[in-house]
């Protein structure tokens, strides 16, 4: 495994009951890199990437990262019993380290300074993705993992969202892997694509996947319009459970 | 004042003085009903404590900690879901324990005294039991306050953050087993849970943060055993419900009051 490789999947599979969740799903994330995972609801985005986590074991294949890789999530939502009053900075807290910098560093970073005394419970959802950003970047992470960082967040707000994680990403040079539905946003600072639908439809980068016929297929002419009209006919599609069938040319 | 009454201020407040930031972690946790279920399957340690003629705090101790560690283990594995697991238990120990009392004619025992607390019972040997516990207690909680807390907002962001979630999550069922354990002899069976429940909840209001909330707790729960064991001194009221009924009270003046204010 050479130095700059943060993650290095091989042979990913799993099965909740008789349903193959996964099917030898390969990948590697470097040092530096964005890597973006996208596929329709279901197709075991978020299993494959808390198996990466190691939340989860894979029933075959295996997970290589170097010891003590120091990885900031990001999980899709934070729900705060009504119970628990914490403030923005004491959630901030609960994660840090010896070397972690100043808090107030940190939602400097983020552009959240003015919630550090907030109640959790009382910010909204942009500026919980903010503050749960907040919380990966005080890992001082090699690799950030960020589960659909923009659920919940409004139109000019994703955009801002991302230009953030990506300025972040340049001043760190950490790893980025991220599920994400907003193609459109995504794509332009995204180095690599993989598009999940239980196995690995395609990967590459955007412009290619966006022409790839299996990605077409997936996604529709729709979306594909967001990045690159060209159609392709398929070598494969899905049937309702996800399972490819491959289907003769005429 | 007597030494019965001094013996039980003193106990009560030892544990109350516990239960408020472990009971902040059963409410953020909604363990509630786990507490009940280990509180009733003490009543079958008392049963087989009398049955084997052993020392019943011992047995009580021992019988909760079985559990806990079962409920764990049923949890890890589970078959059926943890409200189902946790009402089988509950209800199974208590009825279970009941039946061998009943059984075991040799000895006439004090039951009402276990279902709802017994001020007269505190000796001096459960004094020691009772505050070295606590001690136990709080000592591990100031130790991995921080974990816990951790654990409770977010399982998984904790986990991936390298805090060992398992086997944190097993302590605490065992902290709060070993504090139920001990505070039968005060509260009883059946209302032990609501000293770890109630005065939490009446420092939520005031709280802006977990500690405040948790230190909150302990000196509402400490209250509450002083306003509890008055009355049971100058009425002659059971000791366990006497204190739950004050922990009540300060519960709705916490909410009451701030509304009252407004309006006035």
């Amino acid at each position: 495994m050479d130095n700059s490789c943060l993650i290095k999947a091989e042979d990913i599979s799993i099965q909740f009951g008789d349903r193959q969740v996964l099917q030898n799903v390969s990948l590697t994330i470097k040092q530096g890199q964005v890597l973006t995972l996208i596929g329709p609801n279901g197709a075991g985005k978020t299993t494959l990437v808390r198996i990466i986590l190691g939340l989860l074991k894979p029933q075959s294949g295996r997970i290589e990262k170097p010891q003590n890789l120091r990885i900031g999530y990001m999980p899709q939502k934070l729900h705060v019993e009504a119970t628990m009053p914490i403030t923005v900075r004491r959630f901030l807290e609960l994660a840090r380290h010896k070397s972690s910098a100043p808090i107030d560093e940190i939602l400097q970073e983020v552009q959240i300074t003015h919630l550090m005394h907030h109640q959790l419970r009382s910010i909204s959802g942009g500026e919980m993705q903010r503050v749960l950003l907040a919380r990966a970047l005080s890992q001082q992470p090699q690799l950030l993992v960020l589960d659909e960082p923009a659920q919940g967040v409004d139109v000019s707000g994703q955009a801002e969202l991302y230009q953030l994680i990506n300025d972040i990403r340049a001043r760190h040079n950490c790893g980025v892997l991220m599920i994400s539905h907003d193609l459109h946003l995504v794509m332009a600072k995204t180095d690599e694509v993989v598009c999940l639908n239980h196995h690995i439809c395609c990967h590459g980068r955007p412009e290619q996947v966006s022409v790839d016929p299996s990605y077409l297929a997936l996604f529709g002419k729709k979306e594909a319009k967001n990045l690159a009209v060209y159609t392709h006919n398929h070598n494969h599609h899905h049937d309702l459970t996800g399972e490819v069938v491959e289907h003769k040319h005429d | 004042m007597t030494d019965f009454i001094i013996n039980a201020l003193v106990a009560g407040l030892c544990i109350a003085f516990v239960a408020g930031p472990l009971g902040a972690f059963v409410v953020w946790r909604r363990m509630s009903y786990f507490g009940d279920t280990l509180a009733h399957s003490s009543l079958l340690g008392i049963a087989i404590g009398i049955l084997m003629d052993i020392n019943l705090q011992v047995a009580v101790i021992a019988s909760s900690i079985f559990f806990a560690g079962l409920l764990i283990f049923l949890e890890r594995n589970k078959t059926l879901s943890t409200d189902t697991l946790l009402g089988i238990l509950a209800h199974g120990t208590l009825a279970f324990g009941m039946l061998i009392l009943s059984l075991s004619n040799t000895v006439q025992i004090n039951l009402m005294g276990y279902l709802f607390g017994d001020l007269l019972t505190i000796g001096t040997q459960d004094l020691w039991w009772i505050g070295g516990c606590s001690a136990l207690v709080a000592l591990l909680l100031l130790k991995y306050w921080n974990g816990f807390l951790a654990v409770t907002v977010h399982e998984e962001l904790a986990k991936v953050e390298g805090v060992p979630v398992g086997k944190l999550h097993a302590l605490m069922v065992l902290m709060v087993a070993l504090l139920i354990a001990v505070s039968m002899k005060i509260i009883g069976v059946l209302l032990i849970t609501s000293l770890l429940i109630i005065p939490p909840a009446a420092a939520r209001k005031l709280a802006e943060t977990p500690e405040q909330m948790a230190i909150g707790a302990s000196i509402v729960g400490g209250l509450s055993v002083c306003g509890g064991l008055l009355l049971s001194y100058f009425w002659d009221t059971p000791a366990g419900p006497s204190i739950v009924v004050t922990a009540c009270g300060f519960f709705l003046f916490s909410y009451l009051a701030p509304a009252l204010l407004r309006k006035s």
